[in-house]
């Protein structure tokens, strides 16, 4: 059984909450304590039938309001694949939730009313997906019911949103007229929209190729922690544990560790079950390799054929998360993979004006939920990837080095992609 | 491509151990908290992966009721002394004692809340700067939003509208003094990924999740097991039944299942049929709709 990590972005009253409890109900992930618990809340609040919606409301606050405030996580699973499902909202004060929900995920659901078509945020919510370079993006055009599940309407979405899709970098969009309320094409092909031959929603969620989402290309092997057991059986032992970020490393590879520059071969890759032969991203292990190198924690094993970029200036696209806007020579901590450095803003090239997509080199304050381009000079040197060419090690968190807090979100742009 | 895809149990387990290493990176004191149950031996197992082949270098907490069944406690010590690693105990008797708490009076009288106290004074005194907890954002609509990493004040307290946003593989664990984390490494995995998981890498677990004969009484629908400090309402009638936990807790509100399953396959088939969730047959839960969330804010687990 394989993992499929997706968003779900649209605005309020888009039907997010609906279509998350139409899937999570038709593919019998809730249970029957769960709806009891959904009733008596509705009960509480003088609704009569069972809102599907509910499921997906998380805290107290969110309740009392009636909104989602942040990103939730929900679970289901079908035979076939296990889903995990980062549910964010729509607001557009928001935008920070929206980031976090996307950088994991494989695939975006992007909601669209049909009676609506695509507005302002519909551009921003593909705008972000694209941004953080999801594989995947399925937009749902919803509430079919309310259009008479005109074909007619879909088409028109459909142009409305292809019209800007070459200004994204997605390289895979489709599209599914659906009615969450009903359930046509959610997880039950549609009676009453005989014209679309495309498969249901689950269909798609089930079956789309994901082996591919994982660079299996550039070896990049961030050191975590250097495990030493110091024991009579492993007396010398001294073995790099890490997640590979990127690529396959074998058995009697040759290696380069970043930043010494100095080459060895693999001599091991250890897991307690066994011992591997090889091993490839997103599995974490522990390699031991020939010669007795001084290695440690945020130093990158690669492969002598294929570095990485390595540098102390950076370009980065940055989401921004803080009240405090981002400070033009300020510093900050930067965490890259395992590696952490001080780092200073030289410079904002411009903010993305995410409605209209154009840049703004005027007004270049990045305030919070704003997306800018920004130069980094770090104090030493990180091992780093294009971010569309590699999602882990073109990304980074920058951290307030006085509140402790994640202030934005960073992704690498380099000359060559 | 194709030799190149892990199942899904393989990348969690990817993921946790991830994030068992980055904890012993990024802290200086961190512990494991440890139950007794299913999903913190879990844990402990992708601890041992890990840090594999080298000893797991955080030591366990086990916050101790004094309401145990007597299954776990032994499970406990066999596994500590098994595996080589230190074991604290922080006791709710002893806080009890102490008269930092007082106890619930009633039927339905819990330590289960008692717990928080005992918690947050383990870590004051331990100077404990990271705990690991088993919880799963699957158990219950509070946790759903809780993050790998999540900060707690001085307090011990835990601010759902002001948590640290968490992306890609990026985890801040930075604090000031007096402030802790709690780390969830199993976040992701569900009920009943942690069963395959167990039955996959033939993880041993306490009998008590297995079918056997034990008298038990129904409240509220829930069964419960009988036990010295327990009180029977008048109409609350003892029975023996094959039942097995489906988790374990406290044995005063560890809700019971009916169920003749010998063995791990027998229990996955149920849990992959089953129409309530696991935390659904704890009493404690079914106070208040909110009940996990008040809970969590204080500081429990
Ligand atoms: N007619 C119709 N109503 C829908 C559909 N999907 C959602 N709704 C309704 O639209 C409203 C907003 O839905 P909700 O799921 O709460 O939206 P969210 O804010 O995006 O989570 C609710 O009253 C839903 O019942 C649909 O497909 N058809």
């Amino acid at each position: 059984m394989e993992l499929l990590r997706f968003t779900t972005a649209g605005s309020v009253d888009d039907g997010k909450s609906t279509l998350i409890g139409r899937l999570l109900y038709d593919s019998k992930s809730i249970f029957e304590d769960q709806i009891e618990a959904i009733e008596k809340a509705g009960r509480n609040q003088g609704k009569s039938e069972i809102d599907l919606a509910l499921l997906t409301d998380g805290l107290r606050a969110e309740r009392e309001q009636g909104i989602t405030i942040d990103v939730a996580y929900r679970y289901f699973a079908t035979p076939k694949r296990k889903f995990i499902i980062a549910d964010t909202p729509g607001h557009i004060q928001y935008t920070r939730n929206m980031v976090t929900g996307a950088s994991t995920a494989n695939l975006a659901i992007i909601l669209i009313d049909a009676r609506n078509g695509v507005i302002e945020q519909t551009l921003r919510h593909a705008y972000i997906a694209s941004l953080l370079q999801i594989p995947h993006i399925v937009v749902c055009i919803n509430k079919m019911d309310l259009v008479d599940y005109d074909e007619a309407v879909y088409e028109k979405i459909k142009k409305q949103f292809e019209s800007f899709a070459p200004k994204l970098e997605v390289r895979d969009i489709k599209f599914i007229p659906i009615s969450a309320l009903k359930g046509d094409n959610v997880v039950e092909p549609s009676e009453n929209m005989p014209w679309y031959r495309g498969t249901t929603l689950m269909y798609l969620l089930e079956n789309i190729y994901i082996k591919g989402d994982y660079n299996h290309t550039d070896a990049r092997f961030p050191v975590q922690y250097v495990i030493r057991p110091q024991s009579e059986e492993f007396h010398d032992y001294r073995g790099y544990a890490g997640r590979i970020d990127g690529g396959i490393f074998k058995v009697g590879d040759k290696i380069k560790v970043l930043p010494s520059g100095l080459e060895s071969k693999i001599k091991s890759i250890d897991t307690l079950n066994e011992k591997l032969d090889f091993a490839f991203a997103p599995q974490s292990v522990s390699i031991t390799v020939e010669d007795d190198i001084d290695i440690s924690r945020g130093d990158m094993i690669v492969k002598p054929n294929n570095l990485p970029v390595q540098s102390q200036d950076i370009t980065a696209m940055i989401s921004w998360f803080n009240e405090r806007p981002l400070q033009v020579r300020g510093k900050y901590i930067l965490r890259h993979t395992t590696n952490e450095v001080k780092c200073i803003i030289q410079e904002v090239k411009f903010k993305m004006d995410i409605n209209s997509m154009n840049k703004n080199t005027e007004d270049k304050e990045i305030k919070m939920n704003d997306i800018g381009k920004i130069k980094i000079k770090t104090a030493k040197p990180l091992f780093f990837d294009a971010y569309r060419k590699n999602r882990n090690t073109g990304s980074f968190i920058l951290i307030d080095d006085i509140t402790n807090e994640t202030v934005g979100a960073g992704m690498i742009v380099t000359d060559k992609a | 491509m194709n030799n190149y895809h892990l199942n899904h149990l393989r990348e969690l387990e990817a993921e946790s151990i991830f994030v068992f290493r980055e904890v012993a990176a990024q802290f200086d004191n961190p512990v494991i908290l440890f139950s007794g149950g299913k999903d913190s031996i879990v844990m402990f197992h992708l601890a041992r992966k890990a840090f594999y082949p080298a000893k797991v270098p955080i030591p366990l907490l086990h916050i101790d009721t004094g309401h145990n069944f007597e299954e776990t406690i032994k499970f406990r010590d066999n596994l500590v002394e098994k595996y080589g690693v230190k074991l604290y105990v922080g006791s709710v008797q002893k806080t009890i004692d102490e008269g930092k708490v007082r106890e619930e009076t009633g039927y339905n009288a819990s330590r289960n809340v008692l717990q928080t106290t005992t918690l947050l004074d383990s870590i004051e005194e331990h100077k404990f700067d990271a705990a690991m907890g088993g919880g799963r954002r699957d158990e219950e609509k509070a946790r759903a939003k809780e993050r790998f990493f999540s900060h707690r004040d001085e307090f011990g307290q835990w601010d759902p509208k002001n948590q640290r946003p968490e992306l890609w593989n990026l985890f801040n664990g930075k604090k000031r003094m007096g402030e802790h984390f709690r780390v969830f490494p199993l976040s992701n995995w569900t009920e009943l990924d942690v069963w395959q998981y167990i039955y996959m890498e033939d993880i041993e677990i306490p009998n008590l999740y297995f079918t056997h004969k034990r008298e038990v009484f129904e409240r509220d629908g829930v069964l419960l097991a009988t036990a010295p400090f327990m009180t029977l309402k008048p109409n609350e009638k003892t029975e023996i039944l094959d039942v097995r936990c489906r988790t374990i807790g406290d044995i005063t509100n560890t809700g019971l299942t009916r169920s003749k399953a010998d063995n791990l396959k027998d229990i996955i088939d149920e849990i992959a049929a089953e129409r309530t969730t696991e935390r659904g047959q704890r009493l404690d839960d079914k106070r208040s709709e909110t009940a996990m969330e008040d809970r969590k804010k204080e500081g429990y687990f």
